[in-house]
């Protein structure tokens, strides 16, 4: 059974991480941060083609991860598959022993690599999220039986700090009510809006809500996340604490321990983005007092 | 209406070299052509005058009433008859349904296009066009207070917004409101809200098959067999 699911039946305050598969065949590097991550996590989200940008399969990738003794959360987009790839995908996570999957909608292809792809968004994340859930009672999409059923354990993404909050929350409530039992959300960037929200989610909605937490590592991460990455903005207080820093890495673990201790008592979780620097994280949770 | 763009110039003197042309007969169209500024009289006498410049004959042009019309085409085009037989080739500026219907009105002479079809678009204004439609062949409009989200958002999301709205804003198009957050404000202020549980499921893309085919006088003739068989 999913480590990840039976931490959350636990009550266990969880901690998950993020690799991203090699663009190319060779996992070793890959394999480093899952040595470094694996240890001191439940899980670990393995991206699919992030920033719509090529790469190996999550499903590869999360396999490779299962089999060196680590949980992986199999993460699938909507953007490069039609409905019966997408099944096919979960149909194999069934069969290869993953449980875990994160269900998202995917970045759009004009902003990766590949800008001349067709995206492909036959299913929308919410449909995909029903689907899952058929897949785990025996039913293909058509409601067809399977010879076999899936026994996935359905994640979706959340993004707290957004406005508009009301239209937000009701595109996470389509996610749960399709069969989504556990969100990871978006980086924190405002504690007190972010707790305000998440509770809303978590007593609402009655899911597990893990929360983001972003290495804010130098003035340059701050300028990418402020200028590329879609919805971020990074609060000016906490970019000038960084910004104004003799030892900005220093200061970002500082920043990002103390909101790790925040969270404790506001989500399930926390999701640890540590844009590369792997190395830190044991510490970041250490300092939280979660090692 | 079906909004065109101009094609490469070199384009298409690469494909009337293509069957050693020297005089070209022009077709344009009243319809939608001339009202995306492509393909009517005016762009069809610059193509003519730009052709003469490099030293091609122009044996004649036709801005035909609706060059997509087969019947109506056939018709306009045996009124040029001789320009047409003179002619080494035909640059038809419409869409590429225009295109195909001089190419089989024309079968003899080579019909290349003179424009790339875009999309189905909105005409905001004089010079102004958007897709809002694209005939994905199952409208959701009904659930969707008359916005189209399979064409307006670039994910072509049912259920949004995706992740990257960010104040309202589309994550793709940066410029724009978020498709999902028009919506959910105009059905929120005509009080139609929509109630729990109620994700717009899947679509259906078997509705949407290729290549598209409507014949009404056949379905009549069956209603009329079948209306006679009950009798």
């Amino acid at each position: 059974m999913s480590r990840l699911r039976e931490a959350f039946e636990r009550g266990e305050f969880v901690i998950t991480g993020e690799v991203a598969p090699p663009h190319g065949t060779d996992v070793s590097k890959m394999m480093r941060s899952v040595e470094l991550l694996g240890p001191v996590t439940h899980a670990l989200n393995v991206t699919d083609n992030q920033g719509a940008t090529l790469h190996l399969s999550s499903l590869a990738a999360s396999k490779a991860i299962l089999d060196a003794g680590y949980e992986p959360i199999f993460q699938q987009t909507c953007r490069d598959r039609n409905r019966l790839a997408l099944q096919s995908d979960l149909l194999s996570a069934g069969t290869l022993g993953l449980e875990n999957v994160l269900i998202l909608t995917g970045d759009d292809p004009r902003g990766g690599d590949h800008p001349q792809a067709k995206g492909v968004f036959d299913l929308d994340s919410t449909q995909l999220i029903e689907v899952a859930a058929g897949l785990n009672r025996g039913k293909d999409m058509n409601g067809a039986a399977l010879e076999g059923a899936t026994n996935l354990h359905v994640g979706a993404a959340a993004f707290p700090e957004a406005e508009p909050w009301d239209i937000q929350f009701e595109r996470a409530r389509g996610k749960a009510e399709a069969g989504a039992v556990f969100f990871q959300t978006q980086a924190v960037m405002d504690i007190d809006l972010f707790s305000e929200r998440v509770a809303e989610l978590r007593s609402k909605l009655g899911v597990k809500v893990i929360a983001g937490i972003l290495l804010l590592k130098s003035g340059r991460v701050i300028d990418f996340i402020n200028e590329k990455l879609a919805g971020l903005m990074v609060p000016d207080e906490i970019a000038d604490r960084i910004r104004g820093a003799s030892d900005p890495m220093g200061v970002a673990i500082e920043l990002a321990t103390e909101q790790v201790r925040a969270l404790r008592d506001v989500a399930d979780g926390v999701h640890i983005m540590s844009l590369g620097s792997d190395s830190v994280v044991p510490q970041i949770l250490r300092g939280a007092g979660l090692d | 209406m079906i909004i065109t763009r101009p094609r490469d110039p070199a384009r298409i003197v690469e494909n009337l070299e293509t069957v050693g042309a020297r005089s070209v007969f022009i077709v344009g169209c009243q319809q939608c052509a001339t009202v995306a500024h492509t393909g009517g009289e005016v762009e069809v006498g610059e193509l003519a005058r730009f052709l003469t410049e490099r030293g091609y004959e122009v044996s004649g042009t036709e801005v035909s009433e609706v060059t997509c019309h087969l019947a109506h085409t056939r018709v306009e085009l045996r009124r040029h008859a001789e320009e047409l037989s003179t002619a080494d080739a035909v640059i038809v500026l419409t869409c590429g349904a225009g295109v195909q219907t001089v190419a089989d009105a024309a079968p003899e002479t080579p019909v290349f296009p003179g424009l790339d079809s875009a999309f189905l678009g909105n005409v905001i204004r004089n010079g102004v066009f958007e897709e809002r439609c694209q005939m994905c062949g199952q409208c959701v409009l009904d659930l969707t207070a008359g916005i189209c989200p399979v064409t307006t958002c670039p994910k072509g999301l049912l259920n949004g917004p995706c992740g990257g709205m960010w104040d309202g804003k589309c994550e793709v198009m940066t410029d724009r409101e978020c498709t999902h957050v028009r919506i959910h404000n105009r059905l929120k202020a005509q009080g139609r809200a929509r109630s729990q549980g109620s994700s717009i499921p899947a679509k259906d893309y078997s509705v949407k098959l290729k290549p598209g085919s409507v014949n009404l006088r056949a379905q009549r003739e069956r209603a009329r067999r079948k209306s006679g068989g009950d009798r």
